[in-house]
C-alpha cells in the first residue's frame, strides 16, 4: 500500500455522527403484520373508513406477492415481516397546539442532529415537518403558508383536515399493488409529509422534512404527497438519520408528487441513513418508490439525490411525462463505501408530445461499495417530438469496489431522440500524489476531486442543502482509500 | 539550499540510486543529465516524497531541516516544487480552482490570507501572458485535453505562481518544440535570484542552450559520475554518454 493510501487509511474513519439513541417513552404495536394490526394502526390515528379500507386492499394484495423482488443487484438475507413493529410514535399529548409542547427530550433530538424547529427556522426560508419513527412531531411555519393557502402538514393531520385531497390523489401515481414494498407502505404507512400549493402560487419558502428512525426492531413507513396546482411551484427537501444498531432496519417509504398544468415541482433528498458499520453489520434498507406524474402540460418535476447513507439503497424516483410539452429532470450523486450496496436510478416514461427529460447520474463507489445505475426510458407511440439526454458516470475510489449500469431505452415513436452517455473512472494515487506535490492535503484533495465530479448534480441542489451534501460526501468518503 | 549524502534508494527491491552527493546554494541553476534508466527520475521523486521510493541510507536537508521526514505536502507548502514528467489530469476540477486552491495552501500555510478570486485572476493572467499561454486553459479541467505542450507550459505555470524556494524540473522540455522550449526556459528564468535554486534533469543538452546552468552533474548507474560547469553538458552532446559509462565499469572493477 501506498503511503498516500496509508495516510487517507489513518485519517481515522470519523464515525456516523447521528447514531445516537433518543430515550423516549414510546408507544409501540407489537411485532408482526395481520389485519389486526392494520385496523389497530387505523384505529390509533383515527382514520375514516375509506383509508382503512384502501389499506386493507393493499394487505390483501401484498399478502399474495409471493417474494421480495429479485432483480436488483443487490444482497441481502430474507427479511422477517413478522419481527417487525408496523408502529411507533413516541408518547406525547393529543393535539400539540404549539412546540412548547412537543416533549423537549425530541425537540433535543432535532437539535443535535441541526435541525432547529423554532420559528426561526423562518428567516432562513424554510419550513420544516420533522418525522420521528413515522410520526410528524412538529410543522414550522404553519401560519405564513395558509395566508397563502399552501397546505404543510403531517399526512396524518390531512387525512382528518383535508380528507377529498388525500382521497383523490394518494396512490394516483403509486397504485397501493405497485410493487412489493410499496404494497407494505400502503397498508401499514403511518405518517408522512403533505403538500398542497393551491393554483398559481410560487411556494415563497423550501419546505422541508426531516426523517428520524429512533426506536429498534421497528420499520419506517412514511408516505409523502405533493400536489402542485395549475401554475404553482415548490421546491421540497427531505433529510434523514438513524441510530446506529447492529440490526437491519427497513425503510419503506412512498413519495408521489402531481403537477398540473403549467406547475412545477422541486424535490431534493439527502439520505445519510447509518450505513451500517465498517464490516458491513447493520444500517438501513432504504427501499423506496418514489414517482412524479406531471399530469398537466408544460409541467415540470424534477429530483435531485443525494445519497450517502444506508446499507441498502434501492430506489428509482421517476416521472410520468403525461402532459404536453411536460418536463422531468433526475439529478444523483450516490456514494458507496466499507459494504454499502446501492441499485439507483430513474425511470422516464414519455407519454404527451414534445416531452422532455434529462438523467444525469453521478455513481461514487469506495471500500467495498456496490453500485448501480438502472434506468428505464420510455417513449410511447403518442410521445412525438420527445427527448431524452441521459448521462451516467461512476467514479471508483480503490480496487474492491464495483460499478454496474443497466440502461433500459425503448421507443415506440420514431421522432424521439434519446441521448446516452456513460464514462467510468477512478481517482488514483498519481492524482492524490499531485495535489499533495501543489500543497494540498489528502482530505481536501479527495473532496476535490469527488467534487468536481458531482458539480453538475450540486449546483441543483438549494445553497444551504448544496453545501451540506459536499460535507456529507468527504465524511462519507473518508478512510476510502486502501 | 539542498544537502544530498551518500543517498541510496531502493524502488520494488532495485537499488537506483547508489550514492549520490550532491549540494545546491541559493541562486544556483543545477543540471542532471544522464542517460535512460540512470535514476534521474528517482532522484526526483524522492525529493518531492513520491510513495513508492525506499530511501535505505544517506540523508537530504533542506533548508537545515531532513526532508525525507517531511509529508509530501508540507515538502510543497515549505518550497519544494516538482514540475511533473507526466503531469496527470483530473476531470471536473478547472485549472483555475485548482491553481488557487493550490496558492492557498501554500499562503494558509505560510499564516497569510487566501487570496481572492479577483486577485488571484490578475496574478494568474499576468503569469500566463509571460508563459504565452492561452487564457481558455484557465477554464477547462486540469491537464484533461491538454496537449503534451500544454500540459508542461501549465507546470511552469504553477511553478511561477507557486514562486517555490526549490525548483525541480522533470524533463519539462521533452516534447516541446524550439519556441516552447525558449519560453519554458524564460520561465525559469525569473526564478534566477538568491531566494531560489533549481535543479533542471534533463536528457539533452538542448534545454541547456536557453537554460544556462551553473553546474551540471551526469548521473550513470545511480551514482553521479562526473560534475563540472556548462561545457561538460557540451561535451555530452558530442560524445554522449558512453565514454563515461565505460570509465565508471572500470572504476568500479
Amino acid at each position: 500500500m501506498s503511503s498516500a493510501s496509508q495516510d487517507i487509511e489513518s485519517l481515522a474513519n470519523r464515525d456516523y455522527a447521528y447514531g445516537f439513541v433518543t430515550d423516549i417513552e414510546q408507544d409501540s404495536l407489537p411485532p408482526g403484520l395481520s389485519e389486526e394490526v392494520i385496523r389497530s394502526i387505523a384505529a390509533k390515528k383515527n382514520e375514516p373508513d375509506w383509508l382503512l379500507a384502501w389499506r386493507l386492499k393493499a394487505y390483501r394484495g401484498w399478502t399474495k406477492m409471493t417474494d421480495v423482488p429479485r432483480w436488483s443487484k443487490v444482497h441481502y438475507p430474507p427479511i422477517d415481516f413478522q419481527a417487525i413493529s408496523y408502529f411507533s410514535a413516541p408518547k406525547q399529548k393529543e393535539e400539540l397546539k404549539s412546540l412548547d409542547e412537543v416533549d423537549p427530550e425530541l425537540l433535543r433530538t432535532f437539535d443535535k442532529l441541526g435541525i432547529p424547529l423554532e420559528e426561526q427556522k423562518t428567516l432562513t426560508g424554510v419550513a420544516v415537518d420533522a418525522i420521528f419513527d413515522s410520526v410528524s412531531v412538529a410543522t414550522t411555519c404553519k401560519e405564513k403558508l395558509s395566508e397563502l393557502g399552501i397546505i404543510f402538514c403531517s399526512f396524518s393531520e390531512a387525512v382528518q383536515k383535508h380528507p377529498d385531497l388525500v382521497q383523490h390523489y394518494l396512490g394516483s401515481v403509486v397504485p397501493a399493488g405497485d410493487n412489493f414494498y410499496a404494497a407494505l407502505n400502503s397498508a401499514v404507512f403511518t405518517d408522512g409529509s403533505f403538500v398542497y400549493v393551491p393554483k398559481g402560487v410560487r411556494c415563497p419558502m423550501e419546505l422541508s422534512t426531516y426523517f428520524r428512525i429512533n426506536a429498534a426492531n421497528t420499520g419506517q413507513f412514511e408516505r409523502t404527497l405533493i400536489i402542485a396546482d395549475a401554475g404553482a411551484y415548490v421546491s421540497y427537501l427531505e433529510g434523514c438519520t438513524a441510530p446506529m444498531r447492529d440490526e437491519n432496519q427497513l425503510h419503506a417509504a412512498v413519495v408521489e408528487l402531481i403537477t398540473l398544468d403549467d406547475a412545477e415541482i422541486k424535490y431534493s433528498t439527502v439520505q445519510n441513513w447509518y450505513p451500517g458499520n465498517k464490516e458491513g453489520k447493520g444500517g438501513i434498507y432504504n427501499f423506496v418508490t418514489k414517482r412524479g406524474k406531471c399530469k398537466g402540460d408544460r409541467s415540470k418535476i424534477s429530483w435531485t439525490q443525494v445519497e450517502t447513507g444506508s446499507a441498502i439503497t434501492w430506489k428509482y424516483p421517476s416521472c410520468i411525462l403525461q402532459g404536453d410539452y411536460s418536463v422531468g429532470e433526475f439529478y444523483s450523486v450516490a456514494v458507496t463505501n466499507n459494504w454499502q450496496q446501492a441499485d439507483t436510478g430513474t425511470k422516464m416514461i414519455h407519454l404527451g408530445k414534445n416531452t422532455r427529460s434529462t438523467i444525469i447520474s453521478k455513481g461514487i463507489s469506495a471500500g467495498h461499495g456496490e453500485q448501480s445505475y438502472r434506468g428505464l426510458v420510455q417513449i410511447r407511440p403518442r410521445a412525438t417530438n420527445a427527448r431524452n439526454y441521459t448521462q451516467c458516470d461512476s467514479l471508483l475510489i480503490g480496487d474492491r469496489c464495483g460499478a454496474h449500469t443497466f440502461p433500459y431505452i425503448e421507443v415506440k415513436n420514431a421522432s424521439s431522440i434519446v441521448e446516452h452517455e456513460a464514462t467510468t473512472s477512478k481517482i488514483s494515487d498519481d492524482q492524490l500524489f499531485y495535489c499533495q506535490q501543489r500543497g494540498i492535503d489528502t482530505e481536501d484533495a479527495i473532496s476535490m476531486l469527488v467534487n468536481g465530479f458531482c458539480k453538475q448534480v450540486f449546483r441543483e441542489l438549494p445553497m444551504e442543502f448544496a453545501v451540506e451534501a459536499s460535507k456529507l460526501l468527504s465524511v462519507s468518503l473518508e478512510g476510502s482509500i486502501g | 539550499m539542498l544537502e544530498i549524502r551518500n543517498l541510496h534508494v531502493v524502488v520494488e527491491g532495485k537499488e537506483i540510486l547508489r550514492g549520490i552527493d550532491l549540494s545546491i546554494g541559493p541562486g544556483e541553476v543545477h543540471a542532471l543529465m544522464g542517460p535512460n534508466g540512470s535514476g534521474k527520475s528517482t532522484l526526483s521523486n524522492v525529493l518531492v516524497g513520491r510513495p513508492g521510493y525506499e530511501v535505505t541510507q544517506g540523508e537530504v536537508r533542506y533548508r537545515g531541516r531532513d526532508l525525507l521526514e517531511m509529508k509530501p505536502e508540507e515538502r510543497a507548502r515549505e518550497g519544494v516544487f516538482l514540475a511533473f514528467q507526466y503531469p496527470v489530469e483530473i476531470p471536473g476540477v478547472s485549472n483555475a480552482y485548482f491553481l488557487r486552491a493550490s496558492l492557498n495552501a501554500m499562503r494558509k500555510h505560510r499564516g497569510e490570507e487566501e487570496i481572492d478570486a479577483v486577485d488571484f485572476l490578475g496574478l494568474i493572467k499576468e503569469k500566463m501572458k509571460l508563459l504565452d499561454i492561452d487564457m481558455s486553459l484557465l477554464n477547462r479541467s486540469l491537464n484533461e485535453g491538454f496537449s503534451g505542450g500544454e500540459k508542461k507550459r501549465n507546470e511552469i505555470l504553477q511553478m511561477l505562481l507557486l514562486d517555490p524556494m526549490l525548483a525541480v524540473l522533470d524533463e519539462t522540455d521533452s516534447g516541446l518544440d524550439i519556441d516552447a522550449l525558449r519560453i519554458v526556459a524564460n520561465g525559469v528564468g525569473t526564478l534566477r535570484s538568491e531566494r531560489h535554486a533549481v535543479l533542471v534533469i534533463t536528457h539533452y543538452q538542448r534545454l541547456l542552450n536557453y537554460l544556462v546552468p551553473d553546474f551540471t552533474h551526469v548521473l550513470i548507474e545511480g551514482r553521479i559520475a562526473r560534475s563540472g560547469d556548462r561545457a561538460l553538458a557540451q561535451e555530452l552532446e558530442q560524445r554522449g554518454y558512453g565514454w563515461l559509462e565505460a570509465e565508471q565499469a572500470q572504476g568500479s572493477a
